[in-house]
């Protein structure tokens, strides 16, 4: 018996709505997470993901009302992150509810702080979030790791910096291909195979999801455990249920909630 | 009746808090061991590190009551972590002593699939038990874990799959148990806590 792919709804909050945008761009309002949430959790969503998307100091407490709200609704897995720099934030986000919580720039500045996490809460609630873009073409190419938002060049290899937040006691990888991200032109196999083959944790992809044939994808080809996705499902354009349906005519195995 | 949820600071206690409100069921955190005399049944959550759960227990001088109220036949649900801290020791702390109340090993996963086993798999029943009542082996249910009990050991009532066979839940007396974590289970792992909730009335 194998583990069923995980499909994961992601929403990016800022302050206490969600928010879309394209390329970490020109964000929009697109609901209300707790609402949101429930939503996702009866329609079969096999884990949630909550990013704060502005990270700011003085957002925080906001953000953490935000976790307590949206986990008050679930049944299902939490994921939350952005802007979490220290054990203490991290102590903040996981008793506001999250069973998982995400590390992104906070990780590239100071790598000690995954296994910090890791000693603390387990590798099993330390996701390492690494935002991927390709430099490069032909034989030569390779992907880099964006931070900030995907604003600055950390001068890391995204497959070795996987590697070595892995040894550091991460225990799932959430990679975003930048190039994908909101062109809705499918998730970046190449990448997302590269990075699942070379580890030996989870990986979750995300980034430029849009037909239910982009997950088939992503999960054969791309070798990914799981495949996050936002606008696609929060606009309607996509409901969960179907997706599944469609991914078990191919033979994928999905959970379908009793 | 009321639910002792042991509290030794584990990421879930809430959303176990949280999954037995909404089956209408009154809990309370417990951190003291004179707060588990009175309860009507014991839930130990966890999530982490086994040496942490451990500790954990001796440092808020919650082994020995607990140990007594397991004896006195108080109905007992492990959680994930609350499941492997039964077992005497574990390999991801091979220096600490867990409570002992089963035999076997506690042992990390082969790693020939990818590690924790983390996400949504199902069960393989091997002995009927009100625990799983209504439950089926097309239910799915969430694991998040590296550390198990070996599929033999005692009071096995499923096994799971993942690389090799491991207990995934199990029962001995009014002892209960799941390595996954019905609180994050969606409605199977709701019927599995309203199970133990009746046997526990």
């Amino acid at each position: 018996m194998n583990l069923a792919r995980r499909i994961i709804p992601c929403l990016d909050t800022d302050g206490d709505r969600v928010v879309k945008g394209v390329n970490f761009l020109g964000l929009r309002d697109a609901g209300d997470p707790a609402e949101l949430a429930a939503r996702y959790n009866g329609e079969g969503a096999d884990e949630l993901v909550v990013l704060d998307i502005a990270a700011s100091r003085d957002r925080r407490p906001t953000f953490l009302e935000t976790i307590r709200r949206v986990a008050a609704e679930l049944s299902i897995p939490l994921t939350a992150g952005g802007g979490i720099r220290t054990l203490e934030d991290a102590r903040s986000v996981v008793r506001a509810g999250a069973d998982k919580i995400t590390v992104n720039t906070a990780a590239v500045e100071r790598p000690d702080l995954i296994s910090e996490l890791s000693a603390e809460f387990g590798a099993q609630a330390v996701v390492l979030a690494i935002d991927a873009k390709l430099d490069g073409h032909g034989a030569t190419h390779r992907w880099d790791v964006r931070v900030r938002g995907g604003r600055d060049l950390a001068h890391l290899d995204a497959l070795s910096w996987a590697r070595r937040g892995v040894e550091l006691g991460a225990g799932e990888v959430l990679l975003t291909s930048m190039d994908r991200d909101g062109t809705q032109a499918g998730f970046d196999i190449e990448l997302t195979s590269v990075i699942s083959r070379g580890v030996s944790v989870p990986v979750v992809a995300s980034g430029g999801a849009k037909t239910p044939e982009h997950f088939a994808q992503i999960f054969s080809e791309g070798a990914a455990d799981a495949a996050l996705a936002a606008s696609i499902f929060h606009d309607g354009s996509q409901s969960i249920r179907g997706l599944k349906q469609f991914l078990a005519g191919r033979n994928i195995e999905v959970r379908f909630p009793c | 009746m009321t639910i002792a949820i042991i509290d030794y600071g584990a990421g879930n206690v809430p959303s176990v808090e949280r999954a037995l409100e909404r089956l209408g069921a009154s809990s309370r955190r417990v951190m003291q061991s004179r707060d588990l005399a009175s309860a009507g049944a014991i839930i130990l959550p966890g999530v982490g590190h086994y040496a942490a759960i451990i500790r954990a227990l001796d440092s808020q001088n919650l082994r020995a009551p607990l140990l007594q109220a397991i004896a006195h036949g108080i109905p007992f649900l492990g959680i994930c972590l609350g499941l492997q801290a039964l077992y005497a020791r574990s390999e991801e702390a091979p220096a600490v002593s867990g409570l002992g109340l089963l035999s076997g090993p506690v042992s990390s996963l082969p790693q020939t699939a990818k590690l924790p086993h983390m996400g949504w798999n199902r069960l393989r029943i091997v002995k009927p038990t009100p625990l799983l009542e209504g439950l089926c082996e097309s239910d799915y249910f969430y694991f998040a874990h590296t550390f198990a009990a070996p599929h033999s050991a005692e009071g096995a009532v499923a096994l799971c799959d993942y690389g090799s066979s491991f207990t995934a839940a199990l029962q001995s007396r009014n002892i209960f148990a799941t390595q996954f974590h019905p609180e994050k289970s969606g409605a199977a792992g709701a019927r599995l806590l309203q199970n133990f909730l009746r046997l526990a009335a």
